[in-house]
C-alpha cells in the first residue's frame, strides 16, 4: 500500500523529518506516537501533499506510484485521505455542497459517472448513519461555529464518503471527551477492512483502546526509534517518553 | 509643465464648460472654481488620483458628443428582470428606447425648475468638486416619484449607455428619486459603453425617503469598457425608512462610488453592501457615509473586495454619530482578498461619534487566499482551481446572498461565478 524509505523533509530552514522508513500493507493499522516535536504532523502532511513542507531525501511510494510527485488533489483521487488535526473553517462553503464536488471530481478522474443529486443524497445518508452524525451540520458553512468533536466527526463523515485506501488520521483524539472520541473511533472501524489500511498519528494510548493498532512505531527527532506491537502503546502509557530519549541518547 | 498649472488648466477647461443659467448653476460653478479639481493632496481622493486619470484621457473643452445610436439593449439588458427601463444614452433621456409604465410612479425626464425644492440640498457641492461640476452643468436626468402609499413591485432601472465608437464622450447626469410615505421603490442604475474610445459620466442621485418608506438602490458597473466614472448617490431618510444599497464595481478602468445615507429620521434602518472584484487596471474607489443624526436607528455596512492583476481598490468608510443620535447601532465591515502582489487596496474607516449611548463597531481585513483552505479542499480530492473558485465565491457570496430580487441576484451571481471561474 505505502513503502517510505529514508524521507527526510523541512519547513523553511527546520529540518523535521530525518529519515523515516515505514512500510503499511493492506488491511494494517499503523500507529505513530511520539513526544511534541517529534514530525508525527509532519509526517502526515507531507503524506497529504501540503506545500509548505520541502521533501529534501528519500521516497514514498503508494499503490506503485510515486506519492510526493502528485498533487493533493490527486493523492485524495489515488484513495488517501488525511483527517486534519485542526479542520479548516470555510465560511459559506457547505459541507454538501463541498463534499459533492469532491465526491464527483474524484468520481471523474476514476473515469466513473458523476452522480446526480438524488444519488448523492442517498449515499450522503447512508454515511451520516455510520458515523452518527447530524444532518443540519451539513447544511452549515463548513466547520463554521462547530465545536471541536463536531469537527473530527465531520472529518470522519468525509473519510466515509470518500472511501479511502489510505487514510491518516491525524491527532484526531486531540479536544475531544471520551464520549465524541467513542464515536469517532467507532466511525474509524466501521470503515476498516481488509483492503484498506490506516495511519493513526497520537500522542495518547488513550485512541488507541478504541483504534487498535497491528503497529505502533515511536518517532522522535524526526525518526523512528522504536517499533513494536499494540503492547508498545501501553508501555509508553505507563512509562511516559522519557525512556525513549535515554534509548536514544545512549545508542 | 508643472502639475498645478497642469491642474489649474483642466479645473478651467471644464469651468468654461458650465452656465450660470439658474441659481444653483451659479453657486455651484463657482464652488468648483474655488475647489477645482481634487489634487494629490485632497484628502477625499488621496488614493484616487482622478484628475490625473482624466487628463490623460480626456480634453473637456473640446469634447463633442456624436450623436449615439442603439436600436436596442440586447446584451444590456438584466435578462427576465420584469422591469421599467429607462435609457439615458451619452448622458440624454432616450424616449425611444425607454419602456415606461402605470401611473404609482411618476419616471420622466428631470426638471430643474419643478425640483428647485430638492436638487441640491442633499449631494453637498461645496465640498466636492465633482458634485459642484455636476451641479453646474448637468445636461439630463431622470426623476423618480413614488406616491404615498405605494407599493411598487417592478423594479425600475437606469440603463445609462455610452457609446463611444466615433469618439471620446462625457456625460454629466443628475437624478432624483423622491419615495413618499409608506412606499416602496426599487432602482437599479447600470452602466455600459460601446466602442473603444474613452468614456467618461459624471453622475449624482438624490434620493428623499419619506416616513416609513423603503428605497432599495443598486449601482452595477461591469462595463469592460474604456470607462472612467465618478457617482455620488446621496440619500435622505425620515423616520422609520428602510434603505438598503447595492454596489457593484467588476470592471471598467476609473470608478470612484461616493454613497452617503443621511439618517434625519428616528427608527431608520441602512443596509450597505458593496462587492468588487478588480482585475486589470481598474482603480475602484467606495467612499460612503453613514450619518446618524436622530436616535434609534441601525446601519450595518458590508464591503468585500477581490483585486487580482494591478488593480487597485480603496475603501473609506466614515460612520458620524450626532450628539442627538442616541441609542444608534452602526456597524462596518470591509474584506478583501489580494490574490495578486500588484494589487493594492487602501481601506480606512473613519468613526466619528459625538453621542454616549451608541453601540458601534468597524472592521477591516486585507489578506490573500487561505492557503489553509485551499488545501483543506484540494485534499478532498478537489482541483486546485475549483478550490480557488469555490473559496472566492462562497466570500463574495456573503454580499449577493442579500440581494433579495431573485433574477438580480441571478444576474449578478451569473457574472460573479464567470469571473471567479466558478464552475461547481
Amino acid at each position: 500500500m505505502l513503502s517510505i524509505k529514508n524521507l527526510q523533509a523541512k519547513i523553511e530552514d527546520n529540518q523535521i523529518l530525518n529519515g523515516i522508513t515505514l512500510e503499511v500493507k493492506p488491511g494494517e493499522v499503523h500507529a505513530i506516537m511520539g513526544p511534541n516535536g517529534s514530525g508525527k504532523s509532519t509526517l502526515a502532511s507531507v503524506l497529504a501533499g501540503r506545500e509548505e513542507y520541502e521533501v529534501t531525501a528519500g521516497e514514498a511510494t503508494y499503490l506503485g506510484k510515486n506519492l510526493l510527485e502528485l498533487s493533493p488533489e490527486d493523492r485524495a483521487r489515488e484513495g488517501l485521505f488525511l483527517a486534519f488535526q485542526y479542520p479548516v473553517e470555510i465560511p459559506g462553503v457547505s459541507t454538501i455542497n463541498f463534499m459533492k464536488t469532491a465526491v464527483n471530481q474524484i468520481r471523474k478522474y476514476r473515469g466513473q459517472e458523476t452522480l446526480d443529486a438524488v444519488s448523492f443524497l442517498s449515499l450522503m445518508k447512508e454515511k451520516i448513519k455510520l458515523v452518527e452524525i447530524d444532518q443540519t451540520l451539513l447544511n452549515r458553512s463548513l466547520n463554521e461555529g462547530f465545536s471541536g468533536g463536531e469537527k473530527k466527526r465531520n472529518e470522519i463523515f468525509q473519510m466515509a464518503m470518500l472511501e479511502p485506501k489510505l487514510s491518516i488520521l491525524d491527532e484526531t483524539d486531540s479536544g475531544l471527551d471520551i464520549d465524541a472520541l467513542r464515536i469517532v473511533a467507532n466511525g474509524v472501524n466501521k470503515l476498516r477492512s481488509k483492503n484498506n489500511s490506516t495511519i493513526v498519528v497520537t500522542h495518547y494510548q488513550r485512541l488507541l483502546e478504541y483504534i487498535v493498532p497491528d503497529f505502533v512505531h515511536v518517532l522522535y527527532k524526526g525518526k523512528i526509534v522504536k517499533s513494536g506491537g499494540k503492547e508498545l502503546a501501553l508501555e509508553l502509557e505507563a512509562k511516559g517518553y522519557d525512556w525513549i530519549k535515554d534509548e536514544v541518547a545512549v545508542a | 509643465m508643472s502639475e498645478i498649472t497642469e491642474v489649474k488648466n483642466s479645473t478651467s477647461e471644464i469651468h468654461s464648460t458650465l452656465t450660470s443659467s439658474t441659481p444653483l448653476r451659479e453657486k455651484a460653478k463657482s464652488a468648483f472654481q474655488q475647489l477645482g479639481l481634487p489634487q494629490v493632496k485632497t484628502e477625499e481622493y488621496r488614493h484616487t488620483p482622478i484628475t490625473r486619470a482624466l487628463e490623460k484621457n480626456f480634453n473637456f473643452s473640446s469634447i463633442q458628443n456624436a450623436s449615439a445610436s442603439l436600436k436596442n439593449l440586447n446584451d444590456i439588458e438584466i435578462p427576465g428582470l420584469d422591469a421599467q427601463v429607462i435609457v439615458m444614452l451619452n448622458g440624454e433621456f432616450s424616449e425611444s428606447l425607454s419602456r415606461i409604465s402605470g401611473s404609482d410612479v411618476i419616471i420622466k425626464k428631470l426638471d430643474e425648475a419643478e425640483h428647485r425644492e430638492y436638487l441640491g440640498k442633499y449631494a453637498d457641492f461645496k465640498s466636492d468638486a465633482l458634485v459642484a461640476w455636476n451641479t453646474a452643468g448637468w445636461q439630463s436626468g431622470v426623476l423618480i416619484q413614488v406616491a404615498e402609499n405605494k407599493v411598487i413591485e417592478k423594479p425600475i432601472v437606469i440603463y445609462n449607455i455610452h457609446d463611444a465608437s466615433p469618439g471620446e464622450v462625457k456625460s454629466i447626469t443628475r437624478n432624483l428619486a423622491v419615495v413618499g410615505k409608506n412606499s416602496e421603490v426599487t432602482i437599479i442604475e447600470k452602466f455600459d459603453s460601446i466602442g473603444a474610445y474613452p468614456n467618461f459620466s459624471n453622475q449624482v442621485t438624490e434620493g428623499l425617503v419619506f416616513e416609513n418608506a423603503g428605497l432599495n438602490f443598486y449601482s452595477i458597473q461591469a462595463d469592460h469598457g474604456n470607462r472612467f466614472q465618478v457617482g455620488q448617490t446621496t440619500i435622505w431618510q425620515a423616520n422609520h425608512s428602510r434603505v438598503n444599497t447595492y454596489t457593484f464595481t467588476f470592471d471598467g478602468k476609473f470608478v470612484r462610488n461616493n454613497l452617503q445615507l443621511l439618517l434625519d429620521g428616528e427608527g431608520c434602518e441602512s443596509h450597505m453592501y458593496g462587492l468588487y472584484l478588480l482585475h486589470g487596471d481598474t482603480v475602484a474607489d467606495n467612499h460612503t457615509v453613514v450619518d446618524h443624526r436622530k436616535p434609534n436607528s441601525v446601519s450595518n455596512e458590508l464591503y468585500k473586495g477581490v483585486l487580482e492583476g494591478n488593480s487597485k481598490g480603496i475603501f473609506n468608510g466614515k460612520i458620524f454619530v450626532r450628539p442627538d443620535a442616541q441609542k444608534t447601532n452602526a456597524f462596518q465591515t470591509n474584506r478583501n482578498i489580494s490574490l495578486s502582489d500588484k494589487a493594492t487596496i487602501n481601506t480606512k474607516p473613519q468613526l466619528e461619534i459625538w453621542a454616549d449611548d451608541v453601540k458601534c463597531s468597524h472592521g477591516c481585513t486585507t489578506g490573500q487566499l487561505d492557503e489553509e483552505a485551499l488545501f483543506y479542499l484540494r485534499s478532498r480530492g478537489i482541483e486546485k482551481n475549483t478550490a480557488r473558485a469555490m473559496i472566492l465565491y462562497a466570500f463574495a457570496a456573503e454580499v449577493l446572498d442579500n440581494i433579495p430580487n431573485e433574477k438580480l441576484r441571478l444576474f449578478i451571481d451569473t457574472m460573479v461565478s464567470e469571473r471567479l471561474h466558478k464552475n461547481f
